[in-house]
């Protein structure tokens, strides 16, 4: 009998819990759409979990009672900001980003919603279920391109900011390119917060000085400048591609070089067809600089292989110049010191964009506390306190640039003066994300299996299938 | 009085079982059907769309590269994946029960590695096995001078073309085989530890006084009583070297050429960065068929046996 009387109680509680995360769900913190699904399935699990879901049942009541307090009081409306931002120095650069912005809007309480891992993989899959079960965040990071375009703004879940741009006389603070980008039937989706460039080679200047060698500005001296180090035994390109997008990434900078600006922009409009002789032409230069990358490439990310320059292994890298971030921050080497850099061969003039861009999704609860955030990124202020940390360099044209290191300060002036602004294909804002991944996988291919034709016809696959 | 007593047991019990039941019914089975429903639709793109599509989504994987080679890397993994495992499993198990001094030690010992996560082990071994930092520096020092690539090869061994692959053994997994052994050897060496304990020591002892050598001992008494133990562990491992997903993603990615893809690994890629949804359930399908396929027969042995 006493038994029974206690099982009962047990099970009691086991309902009040699975009533009460629900119930929570259904007010007004979206935040926790998954909690129910947490504790449902602790339940079944050992009571070595009981403690832990517990844990869990008070912290949701406590923010419950948190939001309603706030609430009544009229007091701090919630902000979430949705990003990948969780490596050194762009989590720092995110931070102090909050904090300014809460400084200015005490009324709002930021919520940092970064998700690690994968490259943004991780970020993505949480990002697409939140959307799909309508629960977006406040604002989320997004590349601009093609990833915005032809992801949730031909979704139909982003609601244009055009108005702000207005208001806030951004048209002539943006380059036109750069607006061009995140702009769709003359609406724009997003605010740009950054700029890496990604078409840079970086060089060991000791090796380069060494060798009595400059750094490489067309394919032909690239070639000469390779075979130079390799016959004296120094492994010329550094690749880590253990994470495929590398080799797609040097890739982009050797089609931006062989095709230039307006070639290469064709390929994304189905223009230019993969199986032409012009590209080709860029085929064979990929190809043959693959003959001077690091046998061991296959074990090594993107910070293994610039490390290898850093530590006069190899003595170039073709990277985006958050290497640069990398090199200065994480490895203390001084720019032009110790590690120095050029755009790939043949894209002097040119520049690859890799921008982080926020907006506003439809159906979120406050649409006017996420308007102010992005006005607030798209000031110069914010950029200049973003950016520097983050080791990218400002959207606008007008920042200022004795924030930014030798580095920054010489990609700013590049940016400014550059002929045209082309989107990068491996970081998604060249082509719709179907395509990428299909040639990521034939590039990831080619790289070992070097066969042109089978690369050229997967690539031709792609265009037709994903490129109207 | 009595049947009173028993039927509101049964309706105690009945009320106990309801949330599991309830719980696992939605998140478990209602999910999968729904994840079979996506994968006979068009939604290939971040907008829903879930007309129907066929079988598009599975011919699409058949005739994929990469699928193909998920598929042959799966295969040659479980296979030398459970070989080893039951291997080590069984000799260090012998080792241990041949009552040695410490026995307690070398048990912890060995059973340790399983304490882990994959994703920790997958670490470890990724930098053990990286040819340019881990065992083969050693080697390099005791004047090994060919020294393996260990998972960085792209070598398929014994390959012929089939499909749009060359089918063979990857050499790359292998050592993704040695890190998955490693950490699931303690498993085996539990079970069959506790398989020769119960033994009894009659049983050998009658087959000595039979005459039988102790090859003969272990060939026709020892085996065949651990039977039981062994199906347990292929199962055991089986199911979980089909759906292998975290290991591969912390220690070598799909690799170049695909030499270490597998099929949850593709999935999770294709689903999440190329928002290929439909795709990625039906690569999800398939996993469940493969494993349903080692299961399915065990349950229904096992019930038989129940009854």
């Amino acid at each position: 009998m006493h038994v029974k009387k206690l099982g009962l109680l047990v099970l009691l509680g086991l309902i009040l819990l699975v009533a009460a995360a629900c119930g929570n769900n259904n007010g007004t913190d979206n935040t926790n759409a998954e909690e129910p699904a947490n504790n449902a399935g602790a339940e079944n699990e050992a009571g070595a979990d009981e403690a832990e879901t517990e844990a869990e049942e008070n912290n949701t009541a406590d923010e419950a009672e948190n939001n309603t307090n706030e609430e009544a009081s009229g007091d701090r409306e919630e902000l979430e900001i949705f990003s990948w931002w969780t490596g050194a120095g762009e989590e720092a650069g995110l931070l102090a980003l909050i904090d300014a912005f809460e400084e200015e809007h005490p009324d709002v309480e930021v919520v940092n919603a970064a998700v690690a891992g994968g490259a943004g993989t991780n970020a993505q899959a949480v990002l697409a279920s939140r959307m799909q079960g309508n629960d977006p965040p406040g604002t989320f990071q997004i590349h601009g391109g093609a990833a915005l375009n032809t992801g949730w703004v031909a979704a139909d879940r982003m609601e244009p900011v055009t108005d702000i741009y207005e208001e806030e006389e951004w048209m002539d603070k943006f380059p036109e390119d750069l607006i061009d980008l995140v702009t769709t039937d003359g609406e724009i989706y997003s605010v740009p917060m950054n700029i890496h460039r990604s078409n840079v080679t970086f060089y060991n200047t000791a090796i380069f000085e060494e060798h009595g060698l400059e750094a490489p500005s067309t394919f032909d001296e690239f070639y000469e400048v390779a075979d130079q180090l390799q016959e004296a035994g120094v492994v010329p390109l550094a690749l880590g591609d253990r994470e495929s997008w590398t080799s797609l990434h040097l890739f982009e900078t050797v089609m931006l070089g062989s095709l230039g600006a307006d070639g290469y922009n064709d390929l994304w409009t189905g223009d230019l067809a993969f199986d032409s002789p012009e590209f080709e032409e860029a085929l064979d230069h990929f190809d043959r600089m693959l003959e001077y990358i690091n046998e061991d490439h296959a074990a090594r990310n993107w910070q293994d292989a610039a490390q290898m320059v850093a530590e006069g292994d190899a003595a170039m890298n073709i990277m985006g110049d958050w290497a640069a971030g990398y090199f200065a921050t994480d490895l203390g080497l001084e720019p032009n010191t110790d590690f120095g850099w050029a755009p790939t061969p043949n894209t002097e003039g040119l520049f690859m964009v890799v921008t982080d861009n926020f907006g506003l999704p439809q159906g979120v609860d406050n649409p006017e506390t996420v308007k102010d955030f992005l006005r607030f990124i798209g000031t110069t202020e914010a950029q200049d306190t973003f950016n520097p940390l983050k080791g990218s360099i400002p959207a606008r044209v007008d920042a200022d640039p004795d924030a930014y290191n030798e580095y920054g300060q010489s990609t700013i002036e590049d940016f400014q003066e550059a002929d045209s602004l082309t989107p990068s294909l491996a970081h998604n804002s060249a082509a719709p994300a179907g395509f990428v991944s299909q040639a990521d996988q034939a590039v990831n291919i080619f790289v070992s299996s070097r066969n042109k034709e089978q690369l050229i016809q997967s690539l031709q696959q792609a265009q037709d299938d994903n490129i109207e | 009085m009595q049947n009173k007593k028993f039927l509101s047991d049964r309706w105690l019990a009945i009320l106990f079982i309801l949330p599991s039941i309830i719980v696992i019914a939605v998140f478990v089975y209602v999910f999968i059907s729904w994840t079979g429903y996506v994968s006979f639709s068009n939604w290939n793109t971040l907008t829903p769309d879930l007309s129907f599509a066929g079988l598009q989504n599975y011919m699409f994987l058949f005739n994929d590269y990469r699928f193909q080679s998920g598929m042959r890397n799966t295969l040659f993994f479980t296979i030398f994946f459970i070989f080893g495992v039951l291997f080590m499993g069984f000799i260090l198990a012998t080792f241990i029960d041949s009552n040695i001094k410490q026995e307690w030690f070398f048990r912890n010992v060995f059973l340790f590695p399983m304490a882990l996560s994959f994703v920790v082990t997958g670490v470890v071994w990724q930098w053990l096995l990286n040819p340019s930092t881990g065992v083969n520096l050693l080697f390099g020092m005791l004047g090994f001078e060919n020294v393996p690539n260990w998972y960085t090869s792209t070598h398929i061994a014994f390959s012929f073309p089939l499909g749009s692959i060359e089918f063979g053994i990857p050499v790359a997994m292998l050592a993704v085989v040695i890190a998955a052994v490693w950490q699931m050897t303690g498993f085996s060496l539990a079970m069959y530890l506790a398989g020769l304990r119960g033994i009894p020591d009659e049983v050998k002892e009658a087959a000595r006084m039979d005459g039988a050598s102790e090859f003969q001992i272990y060939r026709k008494v020892i085996f065949p009583m651990l039977m039981p133990i062994t199906i347990s562990v292929v199962i055991i491992m089986g199911h979980m070297s089909l759906k292998i997903f975290d290991l591969i993603y912390a220690m070598t990615g799909s690799g170049a050429n695909f030499v270490t893809d597998v099929p949850g690994v593709y999935m999770f890629e294709t689903t999440f960065r190329a928002n290929f949804f439909a795709n990625g359930a039906a690569i999800a399908m398939i996993m469940l068929a493969l494993v349903a396929v080692i299961m399915v027969p065990y349950l229904i042995s096992a019930r038989k046996g129940e009854s």
